[in-house]
């Protein structure tokens, strides 16, 4: 975990203040509507249906329990007690009050936590590979670099006035687990020949036009991460349009000039930057990197390897607890250890809601059990990194108490959604009651292990927020005539298999989309070439007419809404 | 004469936009004239005013131009609204990749909550909206004191100064 140094700390008091006489001003009536939406934008509050909603950014995804009391603490103090994990890895507060921001905001950089360029056209939250440091295929542990990125863009003043919104995603392992091609620019950490280096994709963004990012540079030395960053920044800042919101995005650039034209001017800019001194001053020394891996090192383990006898004997004991082994704890680089999910998909919740008690629930497991830390995940749910197998038993009574041990990661309920049209001010359609119908229809776990491994998700209007492009099964809520109607998307992927899915046909209506669902499921699984065969692969393998007939019921139905 | 921040202090603008129509003429005083007038009139120009300053537009590329800017005590850049943040590269280019000592003014739809930004950026002057109180513009501009990044000011990277405090 980064610890914060007299640097860090002193600059988010500064930044504090900062905010609290913007918006002192503008209640006060001294600073226009207009004006301060720019500035409370790139303080993480974003006008909502009913309040402003508040996005504080977890950086890469990594929280401490002394964090988790604190959101506890906040959500209940200045909301109605819960908070909302997103697709970022950031907790959304959904009712703050205005008058009140400022002192929430002091509230969390007591605890290192803030929401400095959450939203607005500025660098955005970065994201990482939730199993940092801990995955067994890792090749390099990512967040040392993420942090020194985050400090590089943190009120960077060149880049602070963008275009438009710009992410960066990192993974250092082989598995893709933070869909990182569906940012503005993905980094994998990666070696080559024994080097530390850098693969960049440029160009993701999902939105009105999805698109993957595309490699710009295969390998860009370690020491040059914030030489390469500020030269696609500036590549943006100059070049990016600001006549449209709707083509702001550096995805457009890309399409705009083609990638061999975006790649020149971007390696031309990189090249200039290095040879000068602006690169002396932005190149990092071994000793940089050095330091900020000391903030990321291993927690002091103590393998074993008795134990697993006694787990197994526990799960024979206990059946919810073996289908909660199964489904939700995968392995771990250091024997005796594993990786525990957290699921935020009970039933009747919002995916990703967590309340002040299982706040403060998490803070004590993983104080107790592992090692004092957790992590958000691209999939709106958390993960307890480091958890000795012989506390498993005893971790799960508690997040089951806790409502948090869903045995169902990565299956049908697990679904991804955007908080919809019951709070989002840009929805068309609602995401939270379509999760509901559809949870309803496979609340059991033996349908949901029989179907297996399946991604759907939701967004409540063409932004995205749900990343339904990149769900194997995506629905996203569309307007039409003040009614709420549901598009489904196919195929679509935010792995290493990364694609983005395909329209099927006409819109469903809201008393049809879960049935829809639940037809194309059980086509699959009459499709499927054995029972291994995942939904995705399965659809890889037919194409999209045997589901578009599910899904419509008949060929003419299907053929008709095309048109 | 309007007011300004010059260096961090109130002062009385001595310089004069020039965008069409100027005086030319001993009464000419210190012009800011666009950019494609600079090129269209350098020599009138210059024979006339006390001085000549050169305003660009944001969209320009200050690495091409530069050869025309280089000598000039004065460049101007522009925000058309303050969350239009081109003219921060341009001065950021101009001020550490070319070496541009004169003068940089920002003008446009320059806000108290701007100038933080512009000062970072290496902006010496700015025009604020007429709107703005310039006591609370020129305060503004040392709005937060501490910083991770190098940009256009007297700021090290924070991994620099980190370096020396582990050194000792
Ligand atoms: S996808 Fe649309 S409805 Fe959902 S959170 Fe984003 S903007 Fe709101």
């Amino acid at each position: 975990m980064y610890r914060y140094d007299e640097t860090d700390r002193e600059l988010l008091r500064q930044r504090t203040e900062q905010f609290r006489d913007q918006t002192r001003r503008y209640l006060a009536g001294e600073l226009p509507e207009d004006d301060f939406r720019q500035l409370r934008l790139r303080n993480g509050l974003y006008q909502q249906r009913h309040a402003p909603m508040l996005r504080i950014s977890v950086p890469y995804g990594l929280l401490e329990s002394a964090q988790l009391r604190r959101m506890a603490r906040i959500v209940r103090t200045y909301d109605r007690g819960y908070g909302h994990f997103t697709t970022r890895q950031n907790i959304q507060l959904n009712w703050p009050q205005l008058e009140r921001v400022p002192d929430l905001l002091a509230e969390l950089a007591e605890v290192q936590l803030h929401s400095i360029q959450a939203c607005g056209n500025a660098t955005r939250n970065i994201t990482s590979d939730y199993l940092a440091g801990v995955a067994v295929d890792e090749i390099v542990d990512p967040r040392p670099y993420c942090e020194l990125l985050r400090q590089f863009v943190a009120l960077h003043p060149e880049f602070y006035w963008l275009p438009r919104k710009f992410k960066f995603g990192f993974t250092g392992a082989t598995v893709d687990r933070a869909a990182t091609r569906t940012n503005d620019a993905a980094v994998h950490v990666l070696r080559r020949d024994g080097a530390v280096g850098y693969r960049f994709f440029v160009g993701g963004g999902l939105g009105r036009l999805p698109l993957l990012g595309q490699e710009m540079n295969a390998f860009v030395p370690e020491a040059d991460l914030l030489l390469y960053a500020c030269a696609i920044l500036r590549t943006f800042n100059r070049f990016g349009r600001r006549d449209n919101i709707h083509k702001a995005r550096i995805k457009i650039v890309l399409r705009e000039w083609g990638i061999e034209r975006f790649r020149a001017a971007l390696e031309e800019e990189y090249a200039k930057i290095r040879s000068s001194a602006e690169g002396e001053r932005l190149r990092l020394l071994p000793e940089d990197i050095e330091r900020m891996r000391g903030h990321f090192s291993a927690p002091p383990y103590r393998p074993s390897s008795e134990v697993a006898a006694q787990v197994t004997a526990q799960a024979d004991r206990d059946p919810r607890f073996a289908a909660w082994l199964k489904r939700n704890v995968r392995p771990h680089r250091m024997p005796g250890y594993r990786v525990v999910f957290v699921s935020l998909k009970a039933p009747q919740r919002a995916p990703g809601d967590c309340t002040a008690a299982q706040f403060e629930a998490l803070a004590e497991v993983c104080d107790a059990y592992s090692f004092g830390e957790l992590r958000s995940t691209y999939d709106q749910n958390l993960v307890l990194a480091d958890v000795a197998e012989r506390d498993l038993y005893a971790l799960w009574g508690r997040l089951d108490a806790a409502q948090l041990a869903t045995p169902n990661i990565g299956l049908t309920t697990d679904m991804t959604a955007c908080p919809g049209l019951d709070f989002c001010g840009l929805a068309n359609a609602g995401t939270l009651g379509v999760t509901h119908d559809i949870y309803r229809r496979f609340d059991s776990l033996d349908a949901q292990y029989e179907i297996g491994p399946i991604r759907i998700t939701l967004s409540g209007c063409m932004n995205g927020c749900g990343h339904h492009s990149v769900g194997h099964i995506g629905i996203l809520g569309v307007d039409k005539h003040g009614e709420e109607w549901y598009q489904v998307t196919l195929g679509g992927s935010p792995g290493n298999d990364a694609a983005i899915g395909e329209r099927v046909g006409r819109a469903l209506a809201r008393n049809e989309i879960a049935d829809g669902v639940e037809r194309l499921i059980h086509a699959y699984l009459r499709l499927r070439s054995d029972d291994d065969e995942t939904f995705i692969e399965c659809y890889r393998r037919v194409g999209i007419a045997p589901f578009k007939v599910a899904l419509y019921g008949s060929e003419s139905d299907s053929e008709a809404a095309a048109a | 004469m309007s007011r300004v921040i010059r260096a961090r202090a109130i002062v009385e603008d001595d310089w004069t936009l020039a965008v069409e129509g100027l005086p030319y003429g001993a009464a000419a005083g210190k012009l800011i004239v666009p950019l494609a007038r600079w090129r269209a009139e350098r020599a009138a120009l210059l024979s006339s005013a006390a001085a000549v300053g050169v305003l660009l537009p944001n969209t320009e590329d200050v690495e091409s131009v530069y050869p025309l800017l280089a000598d000039r005590p004065l460049i101007a850049l522009q925000f058309p609204t303050f969350a239009d943040g081109r003219a921060l590269t341009q001065a950021v280019l101009l001020r550490i990749r070319l070496g541009y000592t004169g003068e940089l003014r920002a003008l446009g739809d320059v806000v108290r909550d701007l100038a933080f930004w512009l000062a970072r950026c290496g902006f010496d002057t700015v025009v604020p909206r007429p709107d703005q109180d310039l006591q609370a513009c020129r305060q503004a501009l040392d709005e937060i004191l501490v910083a991770y990044q190098p940009a256009a000011d007297a700021h090290a990277p924070v991994w620099v100064r980190r370096r020396a405090r582990a050194a000792g």
